[in-house]
């Protein structure tokens, strides 16, 4: 006899695979959370929120100096030309329209990765643009790497052109921290106005942990 | 950046430089003890420690940040943990190796291995090892698990020593170099069968990563990428590696087993036909 059995004279496993295979997409396909908050719900994904930093000023500043506060921290640089300033404006107007009370609460952090072209100084007239709350932080491109990766996000650098200028690669989400610094939403790009007041409102309005 | 900076691990994971560590040591200790009769020649072991290296090179040097950062990497990084790296281990044949340490193990620590080979045996049933197979790869290409998987570093290496394992699992069964006309191997039918039938919902979830208008795994957005690169071109060469390389390497499977099972038929015939003469003379 030939050890080259046929397939179909073995027809049982192979209607069992159709069977657990048509199983599995069902089961996938009850795998996707559910959702009360517009942003991604990060608790537990990530570690909480530490960092030394410098500051506008040039003062080393630490996630301590914000502490209570609910952390926005978003990646960017400020030659970008289009995505970090339509985020930090979002999250301006996003603050706004939070109750008068909670909008004290919130505190953006803009890590610049590009050290190189950002100094303490252009950070600083940079975030004011943003208003009052904005943090601008940077640091040696070590010091970031090491952040960015605590965090599961890079940056990267395109070769310059001839007049220097280059692009850089960076998140497009926010990270949101919660007073006590754990991770608790990311924020991706695409949510409107109103969908992070909301989630920024409820985050504010959370008992604080006894 | 530096040659060791290539070489050195992004994500340190001594669990891991451990785990390969211990695999070469054990087999280099065996190639060294063993009788000359069982133990394997230069191209098995050159196989054997290519796909091993392959396998830790992707876990474990510059390549990982790579993967971590962008999407078609990852693809490529996936496809030798589960596929290519498994496949130069199971094609090298280390059973000798095994059966060479086994032959250490006393009745007490067999009987704690017992268990073991349950799960085993129940994982290499022909229908749980397919299903697994590709139940991982649609389970970690499901796009709000893929993105948790990127986000949680757990999760990233539960990710990969999964697609490792099982891949181990499933070519060790397709490829196991015993014959099933004398052992208890899976039939040379089904495991081609079993090639066929994986290797069509990858093409399926490869072209229709391809053809996605959308972003489908925005992660990679998130996270930033490792250079500035067009999210369409990266998700184009990641569903492109998801599609066509896993799909090839069924077909060359389908090969090395037909050559096996043509191979085995012509000796097995050869037997047979001998067989009624020895019978016919014995009487």
């Amino acid at each position: 006899m030939m050890p080259l059995r046929l397939p179909l004279a073995r027809l049982r496993p192979a209607a069992l695979f159709v069977l657990v295979w048509s199983l599995s997409l069902i089961l996938t396909g009850c795998l996707g959370d559910e959702e009360n908050w517009h942003g991604k719900d990060i608790s537990g994904l990530m570690p909480e929120l530490e960092f030394t930093l410098t500051g506008t000023s040039g003062n080393p500043v630490t996630e301590t100096d914000s502490a209570g506060q609910i952390r926005l921290v978003y990646f960017g640089f400020t030659s970008c030309p289009d995505v970090c300033p339509a985020t930090l404006s979002g999250l301006r107007a996003a603050i706004k329209q939070m109750p008068d009370d909670l909008q004290g609460e919130v505190t953006t952090l803009f890590v610049s990765v590009d050290p190189n072209r950002d100094t303490p100084e252009r950070i600083a007239s940079y975030v004011n643009f943003f208003g009052q709350g904005v943090v601008g932080l940077t640091g040696e491109e070590a010091t970031l790497r090491a952040f960015t990766k605590r965090y599961r996000t890079t940056f990267g650098y395109d070769q310059p052109d001839a007049e220097g200028n280059y692009q850089v690669s960076h998140s497009a989400a926010v990270y949101v921290f919660d007073g006590d610094g754990d991770a608790r939403l990311l924020l991706r790009p695409g949510l409107t106005t109103e969908q992070i007041t909301e989630d920024l409102t409820a985050l504010a309005a959370e008992p604080a942990p006894s | 950046m530096s040659a060791a900076g290539y070489l050195l691990p992004y994500d340190f994971s001594p669990l891991t430089v451990f785990s390969f560590a211990a695999v070469l040591g054990l087999y280099g200790i065996a190639l060294l003890r063993m009788p000359a009769a069982d133990r394997p020649g230069p191209i098995r072991i050159v196989t054997f420690v290519l796909g091993v290296m392959l396998c830790y090179a992707v876990m474990q040097t510059r390549f990982d940040y790579y993967s971590q950062y962008m999407f078609f990497v990852h693809r490529g990084q996936h496809l030798i943990l589960h596929h290519l790296g498994p496949i130069l281990i199971a094609l090298s044949n280390p059973l000798p190796i095994a059966r060479y340490w086994y032959g250490f193990a006393g009745p007490g620590s067999r009987r704690l291995l017992a268990p073991l080979g349950w799960l085993y045996r129940l994982l290499q049933q022909p229908a749980i090892a397919a299903f697994l197979f590709v139940g991982l790869i649609f389970f970690w290409l499901w796009p709000p698990i893929h993105f948790d998987a990127m986000l949680s570093r757990q999760l990233y290496w539960l990710m990969n020593w999964s697609m490792l394992l099982d891949g181990l699992l499933f070519w060790w069964l397709i490829l196991d170099s015993r014959s099933p006309a004398f052992s208890n191997a899976l039939g040379y039918g089904k495991r081609i069968l079993l090639l066929a039938l994986v290797a069509i919902p990858q093409m399926i979830l490869g072209a229709w990563i391809v053809f996605s208008r959308g972003m489908v795994y925005d992660v990679y957005e998130v996270c930033g990428r490792a250079w500035p690169m067009p999210p369409e071109t990266d998700q184009l060469l990641g569903g492109l590696l998801t599609w066509i390389p896993p799909a090839m390497m069924s077909i060359v499977g389908i090969l090395i087993i037909l050559r096996r099972a043509m191979h085995e038929d012509g000796g097995h015939s050869s037997r047979q036909s001998r067989q009624p003469i020895t019978e016919g003379s014995a009487p």
